[in-house]
């Protein structure tokens, strides 16, 4: 797995390269298709994506030579900083795209929301690493994660962005399932879940209402709020086996695809590549969500256990929901496909959980070489 | 307690379980996505493929040019004219309201014209132009084309629109053209019906021939941006213009007839009758097909609607009137026919007692045989033989020789009129046939009905001693015609008593052809419109009778028949005999059929092209008028 030659300094031969070479190729995969989803341009998402990714790459990079125990240090005041930056947004935060998710901090646009989904992670593997094994099917083991997973969840929601609420229970949920909550507890959610659906249904918006009704049925509505899953089907399935060829994607580049760039943007190369193509990019990243469940399983400690497969799952959702979304399995919920879509708070999410994936995994390592 | 057996040598198997259970599910995932992608994309390929071409390509339908219809000798009749259009493709108009404003000073748009570009606007949907004005004057379509770059979305183009070089002499021939209704898109559903500066046939020929004139719509294929933006042209499919039809019409003698006509009210039909070709069909006064093609103003319409010549109705096909005495050869026919002696006499003392009523005849023409009687027209004659012989018999030969029968014509909506029998009378009206019915229906009164076609096709049978059916189109192939079920003796002798009518001491006499050695055969009639006893002129034109004639010539060779109904004429001899004397005259000699011509059309202050233009400016100008009432 790793590479080891001489000629290769030590430091650079220690990287998880089959990894790094996985998120190369899907990196790659986006910014060749930003520039076709500008018409055969660099400008204005290739090059300033290619730079964005390469910046947080660089920060991943950096985040995997951070020792687990400062992880672990930094892990609840991460949590509570972030969380008084969800209420800021609330108090503070300006509308945009209808929806109130950024906060300005005068040199930066913040989306806290989006630290959230590696942040719950963390502090959940933290709390459940803390609590003893004798309280874990005890109510003291389900109470705090609930809170710390569900109040966030509850801030984001109201935003509204349901989701990143999604992706932030579903990322906590995964933890305290791997943690060894009671089978129950999961299975009586799920019931909840159900019955309460439709009591949540009456209290979304009006955007988001008209979004899982026309999920249900799309082809009621080909020309208004069903246009954007309709359009995507059309581009996918019209791509076949082989895609239309690089460039020669109509519906992108007539702009009948909403979104080709952001949250569609698998829609614009399924186009154009494939089936071939698009198989090649699910592969690619379960490829990744495989590593990341390993260095789960070889992790030594409890907290680099549950985070890692935290971490994973949150890569999970980002890239199924999405993919779903665009073929039709899921209502349009606002969720770009990550490394793929243009736009840098994606892949600041998904880098931050490699980097801290590749922590652990450099951990797990450098401790079995020193026991 | 359970749970505080939970130690962590169990929650490490926990821990593997539950990631094998997790890694499971997301394997599962996985494989989930890859499936839904490969149904996509291969078994839903073709549909979506199908869906994603229509996104991508639109196609701007072409109009066809109409088919031409031209005359026997391949004069054009009804043609396309090229013309200045102005349309208006809503998806690349930046500025709506300047863009109308500008157009609107330019092409000095009325309020309801705005209006109607602005509902269209917002209805149009993608590439689909609306149509601003058409018929546009070169200059405003110049200052147009000078700004259109401030105009963005704005495209003046060149178009046909459909011409009648004769104008309102083949008006009720050709009918006119006209934009689609809703109605006729909801029978058709036809997106071509709908493209801006397309014309369909709304009268006439027009209408009938719609399907052989209209021709196939090429298109030009697009590509269009989702918000209707050009990309780039694809291959165009061209447009396949309509078939020319060629009519059996004489286009000159139609304007001829028409121009004759004057500003009287009528009907003339000319036929040929070596093969029933029609090559007159006239109907007078009429509108102007050009400007009903360019859409009608209200104001003209109802001027048109509002006169008492009414020249919105097609007499040809759709007015009736008594057949007056141009029954008579007929009736002397089907006397003929029942073995009534032409050489037997009728004393006319000016009139005869049928029942307890006189018939007045129109003069004391003392003693007649049925020479005499054709010649004179003498009631009486015809009374007293009618009584004579079996009603039902001489109204079956009336009939098969061309008064209320119904001709296969490509005409709209035709009346055919009534040629009354006992057996009809009976289921008509309930009652049996008497003395006066007889004598009614002996000189085309009472219940007798014609349209101006039979006046023609009455004649034309006679002459030629065929069965004859008028036709518009010409034929490919010609059919021999069938000869009358008729004596030939016996239509000699009617033919010489028509003759003579014309050319010894008839009640034509006045409308001698004046040709040399050419003769023409005829008989006047003088339908009754108020009541008996009050024949002749009237001071009120609508309460006078209308003035028939029909005829043939050469008498001793016949070539051509004429059938003439001049409404409220008087008498026959008076108004419609000397217009089918000109008419015929210009079948053989038209420089002298023209100057007959000249002084009477000066007298009624112009030609018919004159009198039209007059007639458009002076609807324009009470356009104008209630325009700013």
């Amino acid at each position: 797995m790793m590479i080891s030659s001489a000629i290769i300094p030590q430091p650079l031969a220690k990287l998880p390269w089959r990894l790094i070479w996985l998120v190369a190729l899907i990196c790659t995969i986006g910014i060749v298709t930003l520039y076709s989803a500008a018409g055969g341009s660099a400008s204005p998402w290739a090059l300033k994506q290619a730079i964005t990714m390469l910046a947080f790459f660089g920060v991943a990079i950096g985040i995997s030579y951070v020792p687990e125990s400062f992880i672990k240090q930094m892990t609840f005041p991460a949590y509570v900083g972030i969380f008084m930056l969800l209420v800021l947004v609330e108090m503070i935060g300006f509308v945009g795209k209808g929806a109130q998710r950024w906060v300005d901090l005068g040199f930066i646009r913040l989306q806290p929301s989006e630290f959230m989904k590696p942040a719950i992670v963390l502090v959940l593997a933290r709390f459940y690493d803390l609590l003893p094994s004798s309280d874990v099917r005890r109510w003291r083991g389900l109470w705090p994660a609930a809170a710390l997973v569900f109040v966030p969840a509850g801030l984001i929601l109201v935003q509204p962005d349901l989701g990143t609420a999604m992706m932030v229970i579903l990322g906590g949920v995964t933890v305290m399932f791997i943690a060894g909550l009671p089978m129950w507890y999961f299975g009586a959610a799920a019931a909840a879940a159900a019955v309460a659906g439709p009591i949540l249904f009456t209290m979304m918006h009006d955007y988001q209402r008209k979004r899982v009704l026309i999920f249900l049925d799309p082809e009621s509505d080909p020309l208004g709020a069903g246009y954007h899953i309709s359009q995507s089907k059309i581009a996918i399935g019209s791509g076949g086996v082989w895609g239309k060829g690089y460039l020669n994607g109509s519906q992108s580049h007539l702009d009948y695809l909403p979104e080709g760039h952001t949250d569609f943007v698998f829609a614009t190369f399924v186009e154009e590549w494939g089936l071939v193509g698009g198989a090649l990019l699910i592969i690619a990243f379960f490829m990744v969500i495989r590593w990341g469940m390993s260095v789960s399983r070889k992790a030594k400690t409890r907290f680099g256990q549950l985070a890692a497969a935290g971490l994973t799952a949150t890569i999970f959702f980002y890239v199924s929901i999405n993919l779903m979304m665009v073929m039709g399995l899921a209502p349009v919920v606002g969720i770009p496909l990550p490394l793929v879509s243009f736009g840098g708070s994606a892949v600041m999410t998904v880098m931050i959980c490699l980097g801290i994936l590749m922590a652990l995994e450099r951990q797990s390592r450098t401790r079995s070489s020193l026991s | 307690m359970k749970a505080s057996r939970f130690t962590a040598a169990h929650q490490s198997m926990t821990f593997s379980r539950r990631m094998m259970l997790v890694g499971g599910a997301q394997a599962a995932f996985g494989g989930l996505l890859v499936a839904r992608l490969g149904y996509l994309s291969v078994a839903q390929n073709k549909h979506y493929r199908l869906l994603s071409e229509s996104n991508r390509v639109q196609l701007i339908i072409v109009p066809p040019r109409r088919g031409w219809i031209v005359d026997r000798r391949g004069k054009p009749i009804a043609i396309n004219r090229s013309d200045f259009r102005v349309d208006l493709i809503p998806e690349q108009v930046e500025h709506p309201t300047e863009t109308l404003r500008t157009l609107t000073d330019i092409l000095q748009l009325t309020p309801d014209d705005v209006d109607r570009i602005i509902k269209e606007m917002k209805a149009s949907r993608g590439y689909q132009p609306v149509q601003v004005a058409e018929n546009v004057p070169y200059d405003q379509y110049a200052a147009i084309t000078v700004r259109l770059p401030e105009l963005p979305g704005v495209s003046p183009q060149r178009g046909f629109s459909r011409f009648y070089p004769a104008g309102p002499a083949v008006a009720h021939l050709v009918g006119f053209v006209g934009a689609a209704s809703a109605k006729d898109y909801e029978k058709e559903k036809n997106p071509l019906l709908v493209t801006p500066g397309f014309k369909i046939g709304k009268e006439g020929l027009e209408k009938v021939l719609e399907p052989k004139l209209r021709g196939i719509p090429g298109g030009q294929r697009v590509e269009l941006t989702a918000r209707g933006k050009l990309v780039r042209e694809l291959e165009p499919k061209p447009d396949r213009s309509g078939q020319t039809v060629q009519l059996t019409i004489d286009a000159d003698l139609q304007e001829y007839a028409a121009r004759r006509m004057g500003d009287q009210s009528g009907a003339l039909v000319a036929m040929d009758v070596t093969g029933g070709d029609l090559l007159a069909y006239v109907s007078m006064p009429a509108f102007d097909p050009n400007s009903f093609s360019d859409g009608i103003g209200r104001t003209e319409w109802r001027m048109l609607s509002e006169d008492d010549h009414i020249p919105l109705l097609n007499k040809v096909a759709q007015g009736l009137y008594p057949s007056g005495s141009t029954i008579k050869p007929a009736m002397a026919l089907a006397f003929l026919k029942q073995g009534i002696d032409p050489a037997r006499r009728v004393n006319c003392p000016g009139g005869i007692r049928i029942g307890n009523r006189y018939f007045r005849c129109d003069a004391v023409h003392g003693s007649m045989d049925m020479h005499s009687a054709i010649e004179r027209s003498c009631n009486t004659y015809f009374w007293a033989t009618g009584l004579i012989t079996d009603p039902e018999k001489t109204t079956e030969m009336v009939q098969y020789l061309g008064y209320g029968e119904k001709f296969d014509l490509p005409i709209p909506s035709q009346r055919f009129g009534t040629m009354p029998s006992p057996k009809w009378l009976k289921e008509k009206y309930h009652r049996e046939w008497q003395g006066y019915d007889t004598a009614n229906t002996s000189i085309g009164q009472g219940y007798v009905l014609i349209n101006p076609m039979q006046l023609a096709v009455m004649p034309a049978r006679l002459a030629s001693g065929k069965l004859l059916l008028p036709r518009l189109l010409m034929p490919d192939r010609r059919l021999p015609t069938p000869n009358l079920d008729v004596d030939p003796a016996h239509l000699e002798i009617v033919r010489k008593a028509m003759s003579a009518v014309v050319n010894e001491r008839g009640t034509a006499v006045g409308s001698k052809l004046p040709l040399e050695g050419i003769l023409m055969a005829g008989k006047t009639g003088t339908a009754q419109v108020f009541k008996l006893g009050q024949r002749g002129h009237q001071s009120n034109w609508a309460l006078r009778d209308h003035a028939l004639f029909i005829s043939f010539a050469p008498a001793d060779a016949p070539r051509f028949a004429i059938g003439c109904i001049i409404e409220h004429g008087g008498f026959g001899a008076s108004a419609a005999a000397p217009i089918v004397r000109d008419c015929m005259t210009y079948l053989f000699d038209r420089q002298k059929a023209m100057d007959a011509l000249a002084p009477l059309e000066k007298q009624w202050g112009g030609t018919l092209a004159e009198r039209t233009a007059r007639r458009q400016a002076q609807f324009e100008a009470a356009s104008k008028a209630n325009l700013q009432a």
